[in-house]
């Protein structure tokens, strides 16, 4: 009587929580034309931690989905021509501007996004896309640094993604760079804070279920910079990396840091074979 | 003027004489409500865009009026009827008195 | 369960606030209404009122509204602190009184819509939309 009371417990408190786990099966085509892959085989370093691999879009409710399918719906994009205007203006004393040496950025960042985080051979370290585009502005305009997280950065680097939605993430984990990978996912394993909670907790280990009213996701960053309707703007991945920290009541790391330029790494590595998504729309 | 507003507008280049055509518009702009408090607990005045609106040729198309529950860089998508080729004109009003503007020419295929 | 004084005392105060409150809020949207329709009675039909069943963020909702042969639009947000939402009024030139927006909802409320039709009659038509608060504040 006691198991089949607790049984049937067990089934009402399942039932609502099988309505909503795990990614949903629509299929993300923005414009009508440039088709995403929202869900691969999980990359051979995972080792199978995760069983295959689900874009944030597939967490999402049918309205949030549909603003990213098409460009004008995007709220995203009024920053991406803000940054358009930006690209084509002179900053700072050397007279440039982003199109000085770049020119047209859809056939020059095509493909960039993709495999950021990468290494940068002269300054022997991991660049993530915005420490390159600051390092230009300070060191080839003569400008000053934007602000890591800012509103122009994450214009920028979403005019800059733009140019290679569609293709796979493909960030690469070896060579010079495996240093950095091993600290971001030694990180990425780490419980933080007075919830002691990693990163792998909440998207390795419970994608797909519930956080109180959210659905969980699996923390990919395919989609960043990202449009969320929180706060209706573009969101960095490292801000949603301090965001996530400071929830689990941890200090958290500075946008910027090695730290999070080494988790940035992990993490995309995680969504390599993804589709370059920024910028997405999410809640 | 509120910082960093730029609208954004999307018609077809021509359509057919009569046709009804959908339009849709964005505006970069922060739709302060006026209920939200600053770090020291003072109340963020209001700064919205009150009203926008489309016209073609000088004829109505859509005349909205916007209360702060419209949200951060506001969206609308309508239909309208293109009776010739011409030039749509869309205003949007803000609180603080600016007035921002953008045109779509249309011809008829 | 044993109540103190002092809970008993709050729940009587929550419970007062709770009659109160609605009752200030809907006084700002019946008179709204009053203004749009000049107190004129309101039918059924012939207005949709799209809206999320669940909206995943209240910043930004998504609705559109249609009403064949109407001349004006008015949607409320009746849980709002200010109920109004936005008032669309159509022109000769719209090819069809519909219209679609984005929009701020404080809670779990009822969106409400009232046209006003060429023949100078009103149509009401309501829609729950539920708001989730999510799990995380990053």
């Amino acid at each position: 009587m006691k198991v089949r009371a607790m049984t049937a417990i067990a089934a009402l408190l399942a039932a609502p929580l099988a309505a909503v786990a795990g990614p949903d099966g629509d299929e993300l085509v923005v414009n009508g034309e440039i088709n995403m892959v929202t869900q691969t085989e999980a990359p051979a370093h995972l080792d199978g931690a995760l069983p295959e691999l689900y874009s944030g879009w597939r967490f999402r409710s049918d309205e949030t989905q549909a603003l990213q399918m098409d460009d004008f719906d995007n709220p995203a994009m009024v920053f991406v021509d803000q940054a358009q205007e930006a690209w084509d203006t002179a900053d700072g004393t050397e007279g440039k501007s982003c199109a000085s040496c770049h020119g047209d950025a859809a056939e020059s960042m095509a493909g960039v996004r993709a495999v950021y985080p990468k290494w940068n051979e002269a300054a022997g370290e991991v660049r993530t896309l915005e420490a390159q585009v600051n390092d230009c502005r300070e060191n080839r305009m003569g400008a000053k640094a934007w602000k890591y997280d800012g509103g122009d950065m994450a214009a920028m680097t979403a005019l800059i993604s733009v140019q290679s939605r569609g293709m796979p993430v493909n960030v690469a984990i070896d060579g010079p760079v495996q240093a950095t990978w091993e600290m971001g996912k030694e990180i990425y394993y780490t419980r933080y804070g007075q919830l002691e909670l990693s990163c792998a907790n909440c998207h390795e280990d419970n994608y797909g279920n519930m956080i109180r009213a959210d659905h969980l996701s699996q923390g990919q960053i395919n989609g960043f910079p990202t449009y969320r309707l929180k706060n209706a703007k573009l969101n960095t991945a490292h801000a949603r990396f301090k965001g996530c920290v400071r929830d689990t009541r941890a200090e958290t790391f500075s946008p910027g840091s090695p730290e999070f330029v080494a988790l940035e790494l992990y993490v995309a590595s995680r969504g390599n074979g993804l589709s370059v998504e920024g910028p997405s729309v999410r809640n | 003027m509120a910082s960093g507003v730029k609208p954004r507008v999307k018609v077809p280049k021509s359509a057919a004489a009569g046709e009804a055509i959908t339009i849709k518009t964005l505006i970069s702009h922060a739709m302060e409500s006026g209920q939200r408090k600053d770090k020291e607990g003072n109340v963020i005045p209001r700064s919205i865009i009150n009203r926008f609106t489309c016209e073609f040729n000088g004829q109505s198309v859509i005349d909205i009026t916007m209360e702060p529950a419209i949200s951060t860089n506001p969206y609308f998508q309508f239909d309208a009827t293109v009776p010739e080729a011409g030039e749509f004109v869309f205003t949007w009003y803000d609180d603080d008195g600016s007035v921002y503007n953008d045109n779509k020419s249309i011809t008829i295929a | 369960m044993d109540f103190s004084r002092r809970d008993t005392l709050g729940l009587a105060l929550g419970a007062a606030a709770l009659t109160v409150l609605p009752f200030r809020v809907n006084a700002a949207a019946e008179d709204r209404i009053a203004e749009f329709t000049g107190g004129a009675d309101m039918g059924e039909g012939g207005l949709t009122l799209t809206a999320p069943e669940i909206a995943e963020n209240g910043n930004t909702v998504p609705i559109e509204v249609s009403a064949p042969g109407a001349t004006a639009i008015l949607v409320l947000a009746m849980g709002n602190p200010t109920p109004g939402v936005a008032q669309f009024n159509f022109g000769p030139l719209a090819a069809a009184q519909s219209a679609s927006t984005r929009i701020r909802l404080a809670g779990t409320q009822d969106v409400v819509a009232i046209a006003k039709m060429a023949d100078g009659s009103f149509v009401k038509a309501s829609s729950t939309v539920k708001v989730t608060i999510g799990g995380c504040g990053g």
